[in-house]
């Protein structure tokens, strides 16, 4: 296949950026979209210009690392699908198509399509944990969850943190990706003891990072690589309201 | 090649007493820091895979100030992240005949009796612990209806002893650990430095005090001081290029530390994974790993006889040869790794191999599903199901999963004595870095509890030996041995940049793992690998005068890490190739053709290498040295492995 790319570079923070259009050829179905930019990063490389840098390492969908939006959408329109997933067999021959970073106030650009997450860090710290130290735990069959709790904290917990929800959001709200860590743990006993105080925690953090408010338009689950449901974003307003009125 | 050193200088420092009493008496004779005194040592652990985050979040809630490092933009994002399958333990919930005995054992003899049985009893005691710890965190394991844990086995193993998080057991452990990390930074007393790649470490009276890094995003080279270095930095399976490991994996932390004097350990016990998918084509950068989970259910075959080019469907039963289960009857689909790829190679190599490439053999849920129904098959596995049907296209409920060998796992690494530290005082390696506990081969949903057992339960009493008994003036960052270390690794960085040649670092990265995956990967013998050495050396000779890596030092440069990554595979390969060729046996995952029984099995020469082969560095391009920790069985009686 031969495509048309038109891609964000940008050299710095400091810097501005603009697209820049590439056409690559030789490009096989089975590769992922991730191997058709290393194609294209070659060809740079041996043409002496800068390749583009982007983020990934597993490249199994699991890590979190990737971004990109790809025509538009955070992760590419395949569904349930991280970037590094997703393969060219879903474009075709002659194909444009535009890459662009992450964007949003909270995730500034690094380079290229490479941008700063570690706002996701900081609202963890604040209060996705349960403050337990290494050695006191008790038998772990001692706490019996039922299987139907531990399912849907499972579905939370699988956030993968990439971040695409804030992308997505017209708000550039990481309501989904909070949620997702509050919901996970108070679905659980060990939970129980900090929730109050999880919630105010990591919603105050969350603000004070510049993400934007959740107005309840549902951009974050569509494009979750993932499929973590707003459901959980119910479960946190639900939380963040107990814990502040009581 | 190389040379054997006149006199080991190895101490395993493994306590006397009987092995169930050994780590209690051990702990007990160890020195403690005083409460108050903690706050006065600084420790630095790279990596923050379960390893490095359940290290450093225990180490900071006993008081020491840590300084945590990785490569990824979050801790998060640690190649243990991938993990899917379990992890061990034996709690024996399921009343199926677990026991610490038992784990002990099925430890050591599925290393064919390469690992040290007293690491080895230690892992299996502590294996308990782990599970209690990641449940308090929160870790959402899978659950019976009673609301219990759920057990699985797992390759290799006879009783159901692996705890599981669907098919995502790595990411919910490490989410865990780092959780607790997370914690420790909140209440500052871990330091986090992420987008950071460790290049050096840095000695100071021989003792490892601290390390040089590059900040990746600004290039800047930092140095940072500390009372003693933790190295949590993962395998080396990427040297092959292809494998299932996260691509920024590496072995340039382990590699440095080896050329400052601490031995590498074992490197050619290298692990092929019996189930991944295969190779697409030459654009591919990495191998997808199905879990080993799927073994349990799915049955492995190849048609009879060779060259048969029907569709799997259109194959009848008599026709088909469930090679695993003819050859093993009493183990079948679930013998260990080692055993399953070799098989899956032979039927290969015979021409009975399937898909286009004739190299990869099916994988058939068929009869499961039959005996099970489809939904149950989809609770268990569907999210394996799912991945791969995105990646090769295929529908695996309704034709047999293709599959084959893949380098998934490193069983070397740097050698630590029972307390986990290197030949270098002050240098602790932990997790998949080291060499310690998994001898040439390892069981499945080992590596995660290994790695968790270190850092929670290991290290913590044994580094806190260390810093009481060890004289450790003050040192910082301007002392003359950070300056020269930090000058060296800008002269290396300008050496890659400044050679401006032809071919690219994938370029030479591929043309390693070609070299390593065909002489040095399931199957081994002596003239492949004395070729191989000379490959690679030719190989290093042109990187250094032909690589074109471009960019500046000081912006992200994702192509300058990578070629300093390969630059130091070139290295690294060709000590794995020479290790291979001096250990004249073949035992687990290092099978050398001369070595086999007549049924073709693994055959070991234990009059002969019953030790860990520890090399010394002898200098680029020189004969490396080789120092023997020999191994003794006293409670595990050494036998030829049958899983007959
Ligand atoms: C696909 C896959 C599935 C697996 N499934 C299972 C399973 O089901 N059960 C099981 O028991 N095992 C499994 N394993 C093996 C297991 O996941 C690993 O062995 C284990 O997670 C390694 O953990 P670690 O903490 O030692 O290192 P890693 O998780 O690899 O972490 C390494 C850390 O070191 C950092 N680092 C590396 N180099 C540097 C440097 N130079 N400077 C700074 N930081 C550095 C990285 O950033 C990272 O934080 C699997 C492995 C793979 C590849």
């Amino acid at each position: 296949m031969k495509l048309n790319l038109k891609i964000w570079r940008q050299k710095s923070t400091a810097h501005t950026g603009a697209f820049v259009e590439y056409t690559l050829s030789h490009v096989s179905p089975d590769m992922s979209f991730l191997e058709m930019l290393d194609t294209l990063n070659e060809d740079l490389i041996k043409k002496g210009d800068d390749p583009i840098e982007f983020d990934n390492d597993c490249r199994e969908g699991i890590c979190g690392m990737c971004s990109l939006v790809i025509n538009g959408v955070a992760h590419g329109s395949e569904r349930n699908t991280a970037t590094c997933q997703l393969h060219m067999r879903k474009f075709k021959d002659g194909d444009s198509i535009t890459i662009e970073p992450f964007r949003a106030r909270a995730f500034p650009v690094i380079k290229d399509l490479t941008v700063d997450r570690s706002a996701f860090d900081r609202i963890i710290q604040a209060g996705g944990y349960v403050s337990v130290n290494t050695g006191g735990a008790q038998d772990a069959n001692c706490l019996p969850v039922p299987k139907d709790d531990a399912e849907k904290a499972m579905d939370a917990a699988a956030c993968i943190g990439c971040g695409a929800c804030v992308a997505a959001c017209p708000n550039a709200s990481s309501a989904l990706f909070v949620a997702a860590k509050i919901s996970h743990l108070a679905l659980l006993p060990q939970g129980q003891v900090e929730r109050r105080g999880r919630a105010l925690a990591m919603v105050a953090q969350m603000d004070a990072e510049g993400f934007g408010n959740c107005s309840n338009i549902g951009e974050c689950e569509a494009v979750c690589p993932k499929g973590i449901s707003i459901e959980n974003i119910a479960r946190m307003k639900r939380e963040y309201l107990k814990a502040a009125l009581t | 090649m190389w040379v054997s050193a006149a006199k080991s200088k190895l101490d395993s420092k493994v306590p006397g007493g009987a092995i169930a009493e050994k780590w209690d008496q051990h702990r007990f004779e160890s020195k403690l820091v005083n409460p108050a005194n903690k706050r006065k040592f600084t420790v630095i652990v790279v990596g923050t895979g379960l390893a490095g985050a359940s290290a450093a979040a225990s180490l900071a809630e006993l008081g020491y100030n840590v300084l945590s490092f990785c490569i990824q933009d979050s801790p998060r994002r640690a190649h243990s992240i991938a993990a899917q399958g379990g992890i061990n333990a034996a709690k024996n919930y399921p009343n199926d005949g677990d026991s610490i005995q038992r784990l002990f054992y099925d430890t050591v003899k599925g290393g064919d009796f390469r690992a040290r049985e007293a690491n080895v009893y230690r892992l299996a005691q502590v294996s308990v612990n782990i599970i209690d710890q990641c449940v308090a965190q929160g870790v959402p394991f899978a659950r019976e209806y009673g609301g219990l844990l759920d057990n699985r086995s797992f390759g290799g193993a006879q009783v159901s002893r692996t705890f599981y998080c669907r098919g995502q057991t790595g990411q919910q452990l490490l989410l865990g650990a780092y959780s607790a990390l997370m914690r420790q930074v909140h209440l500052g007393q871990v330091k986090l430095f992420a987008r950071r790649e460790m290049l050096d470490v840095v000695l100071v009276d021989g003792k490892a005090r601290g390390i040089v890094c590059r900040n990746l995003i600004n290039g800047e080279i930092e140095s940072h001081a500390a009372h003693a270095v933790l190295l949590c930095t993962g395998g080396y399976g990427n040297a092959y290029y292809l494998s299932t490991n996260a691509v920024n994996s590496n072995v340039t932390a382990a590699w440095r530390c080896h050329k400052k004097g601490a031995f590498f350990a074992n490197p050619c016990y290298t692990q092929i994974h019996p189930t991944c998918i295969p190779v697409s084509g030459s654009h591919q950068s990495k191998l997808t790993l199905m879990s080993e989970s799927l073994r349990n259910d799915g049955r492995v075959w190849v048609p009879k006889n060779k060259g048969d080019k029907r569709p799997p469907s259109h194959i009848p039963e008599d026709e088909r040869d469930y090679y695993l289960e003819r050859r093993y009857p009493s183990f079948g689909n679930l013998v260990p790794r080692d055993v399953a790829s070799r098989n899956a190679k032979t039927v290969c190599d015979e021409g009975r191999g399937v898909g286009e490439t004739g190299l990869s053999v099916y994988l058939d849920f068929a009869n499961a599903v039959q005996r099970l129904g489809q939904p149950a098959i989809a609770e268990k596995y569907g999210n394996l199901f799912e991945m791969y049907q995105r990646i090769t296209d295929q529908n695996p409920y309704v034709e047999p999963m293709r599959i084959y060998p893949a380098i998934h796992y490193t069983m070397g690494g740097l050698w630590v004595d029972y307390n986990l530290m290197s030949n270098i005082p002050g240098l602790h390696v932990l997790g998949e870095a080291n060499f310690s506990d998994h001898g040439a081969n390892r069981l499945g949903a080992s590596a995660l509890m290994q790695g968790l057992a270190d850092g929670y339960f290991v290290i913590p009493y044994t580094l806190g030996h260390y810093l009481a008994s060890t004289p450790l003036p003050a040192v910082n960052s301007d002392h003359e041995a950070f300056k020269a270390s930090a000058n060296a690794v800008r002269e290396h960085l300008k050496k890659l940049l400044t050679v401006r040649g032809q071919k690219t670092v994938k370029e030479y990265h591929r043309a390693l793992g070609a070299i390593l995956w065909n002489d040095v990967g399931m199957a081994r013998h002596k003239a492949g690998l004395e070729k191989a050495v000379e490959s690679l050396r030719k190989l290093r000779a042109d990187f250094w005068e032909n690589v074109k890596v471009g960019g500046e030092a000081n912006l992200l440069n994702k192509n300058l890490e990578y070629a300093g990554r390969v630059a130091d595979y070139l290295e690294l390969g060709e000590l794995l190739t020479i290790d291979a060729l001096h250990r004249e046996e073949s035992c687990g995952g290092h099978f050398r053709e001369e070595h086999q029984t007549p049924e073709g099995e693994a055959k070991r020469n234990d009059e002969q290498f019953a030790y860990a082969a520890a090399w010394e560095f002898g200098g680029t391009g020189k004969a490396p040295v080789l120092h023997k920790e020999k191994l003794t069985f006293e409670n595990v009686h050494l036998a030829q492995r049958s899983y007959k």
